[in-house]
């Protein structure tokens, strides 16, 4: 079972990225927010994504683990089609089933933190592995102390969400998503909420899971967490990749005018 | 803070007593005083004249309040409440479930009902429940045009009892398909997002995230169904069911030829109860707030 490997491992004889994807175009109505979205993100590797607002990155994160469906294009995430199986040149349509089981591999972190508010921090983390993952109450919740305690937060176990700070909440959540041992965490802005002297708390439990090997994609304006940190940055705009590189080559040496314009505004 | 700093900002030459501190007297409030005033006068020669008039009976209100025939009645009462609001609370949370489900043949269904209970008088419903003998002869359990596997006489299998109950509850159970719908609707959206993304299922995420947060805003509405329920029990006499509160001191009045006073009797039994269920709202309200308000440990 899945909750059972710790996260980072990575399963063998699946291809080598660990999300991969083609020409992903996705509207809303007439609204064309991708249009065409292809990228690599290797196993272990960690992705910065910035762009401006409205670029679709949040759509993009939503995607990869079908929360929207794509119009066009293919997503794999693990060597797994997302949302659909494929027999022959037909794709098929996922049973609801199927694709939630698909996102239990999959970790997401929200700007908003989006922590059950009627549940305790302790509650929120092992709620998914005793729904889903059919774990046991007693060892849910040794592991999810273990959680907790990773992110700074082992005596805070029976504290209801709006008892904590913003920076406890977002870690709380990370906790939370990292409780079914995703191979991938997507993570949304998870600063953006925050008062600044909370941040550094939230990014230092970021680092330390990239230093573990987890494989992650993450929406931020932190410049200086994507410079240290990302192995690769993709700016977006208008719903389309403009420029991917090293994030220090990208950032002291932006290729292209919009990239220019909008690291100016963030830097 | 001096009060003299305060004077320049004064536009009006009103009095003011105070010098170094403010130690205003407070605002007046005649006219609340005389409302006051006004209305205890009222009550008080209403509460004389209904204690010196003779149409009240107070001794007969005060024979029958305690009569064992009134308080069985009360309790038919009570038990025809429970029962239907329970039904219609657990069907009413199924229908606004269906109705929010991805599933239009579900949510087709619910909005047709809805539409039929919600449509039509509740009294006109109890007398159609009490004439579904005479419509229905006979249930027929079986495959259709096949095999009959058993059947039912429904003029003697079903007691006049559960068919006031079952009138109230899908009557009840339109509206409180609709509160639950409200509820439901009024949890954030990140929720059943967050959710999802944790990988459980459309269902787990209404039953364990959802709906319990939804709580907070059915409770009150709900305490609200209940006791107009209660009220609403009166009405059963239309299936014909005689044995509630209202119907019951309706008879006695009708033998004793003492309507006031049975009448007095009866809202002195409902007023009771819906003390009662204010009181249990109360603490339902508390307890799903948990959470929700900062107190340390709240409801647990
Ligand atoms: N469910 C939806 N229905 C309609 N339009 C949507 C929906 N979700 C997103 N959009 C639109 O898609 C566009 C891209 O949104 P998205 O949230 O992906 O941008 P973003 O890059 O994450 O921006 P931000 O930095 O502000 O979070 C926006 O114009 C938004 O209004
Ligand atoms: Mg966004």
């Amino acid at each position: 079972m899945s909750a059972t490997i710790p996260y980072g491992a990575t399963s063998a004889g699946a291809g080598p990225d660990m999300v991969r994807a083609e020409g992903v175009w996705k509207n809303f109505g007439s609204l064309e927010v991708l249009k065409g979205i292809s990228l690599e993100v290797a196993r272990g590797e960690v992705m910065c994504l910035i762009g401006p607002s409205g670029s679709g990155k949040s759509t993009f994160l939503r995607c990869i683990n079908h929360l929207e469906r794509v119009n066009a294009g293919r997503l794999w995430v693990d060597g797994e089609l997302i949302g659909y199986r494929q027999k022959g040149e037909r794709l098929y349509e996922m049973h609801p089933r199927e694709a939630a089981r698909q996102r239990r591999d999959i970790g997401m972190v929200f700007q908003r933190f989006n922590l059950f508010p009627h549940l305790t921090a302790l509650q929120n983390v092992t709620c998914a592995p005793t729904l889903v993952g059919k774990l046991k109450k007693q060892v849910a919740d040794d592991r999810a102390h273990e959680l907790l305690t990773r992110v700074g937060l082992g005596d805070k176990a029976s504290t209801y969400p709006n008892q904590l700070s913003g920076g406890q909440q977002q870690r709380v959540a990370i906790a939370r998503a990292l409780a079914m041992s995703p191979k991938l965490m997507l993570f949304d802005e998870p600063t953006s909420a925050l008062d600044p002297e909370l941040v550094g708390e939230v990014l230092d439990v970021m680092r330390s899971l990239a230093q573990e090997g987890m494989t992650m994609i993450v929406v931020t304006h932190e410049m200086g967490f994507a410079r240290e940190v990302a192995d690769s940055l993709v700016f977006m705009d208008g719903g389309v990749v403009v420029e991917t590189g090293a994030p220090r080559e990208v950032i002291a040496d932006p290729q292209h005018a919009r990239t220019r314009a909008f690291l100016s505004k963030v830097l | 803070m001096n009060a003299q700093s305060l004077r320049p900002g004064r536009t009006e030459g009103e009095s003011d007593p105070a010098r170094e501190r403010i130690e205003a007297v407070p605002l007046r409030h005649p006219g609340r005083w005389l409302a006051a005033g006004v209305i205890f006068v009222a009550v008080a020669l209403f509460v004389y004249g209904a204690a010196t008039n003779t149409a009240y009976n107070w001794d007969y209100y005060a024979k029958y309040i305690f009569d064992q025939r009134i308080s069985q009645a009360a309790l038919v009462t009570l038990e025809l409440t429970v029962l239907s609001m329970v039904i219609a609370i657990v069907l009413g949370v199924l229908l606004a479930v269906m109705r929010l489900s991805p599933n239009q043949v579900l949510s087709g269904v619910a909005w047709v009902y809805l539409w039929v209970f919600r449509g039509t008088p509740v009294y006109v419903q109890l007398v159609f429940w009490g004439l579904f003998a005479t419509i229905y002869k006979q249930l027929r359990v079986g495959v259709p045009f096949g095999p009959t596997f058993f059947t039912i006489d429904p003029a003697s299998a079903i007691d006049v009892f559960w068919l006031a109950v079952i009138g109230l509850a899908l009557n009840e159970a339109a509206y409180m398909a609709e509160i639950v719908r409200a509820g439901i609707l009024s949890v954030d959206e990140g929720q059943g997002e967050a959710a999802t993304a944790l990988g459980l299922s459309w269902w787990q995420t209404m039953t364990h995230v959802t709906l319990p947060q939804a709580m907070r805003v059915i409770i009150p509405p709900t305490g609200n169904e209940i006791i107009s329920m209660l009220k609403t029990t009166s009405l059963v006499t239309a299936v014909p069911f005689t044995l509630d509160l209202y119907t019951r001191s309706r008879d006695i009045s009708a033998e004793t030829f003492t309507p006031i006073p049975l009448l007095l009797v009866a809202s002195t039994w409902y007023l009771f109860f819906t003390s009662i269920l204010m009181v249990g709202q109360y603490f339902l309200e508390r307890y799903f707030a948990k959470g929700a308000r900062i107190t340390a440990g709240a409801g647990r």
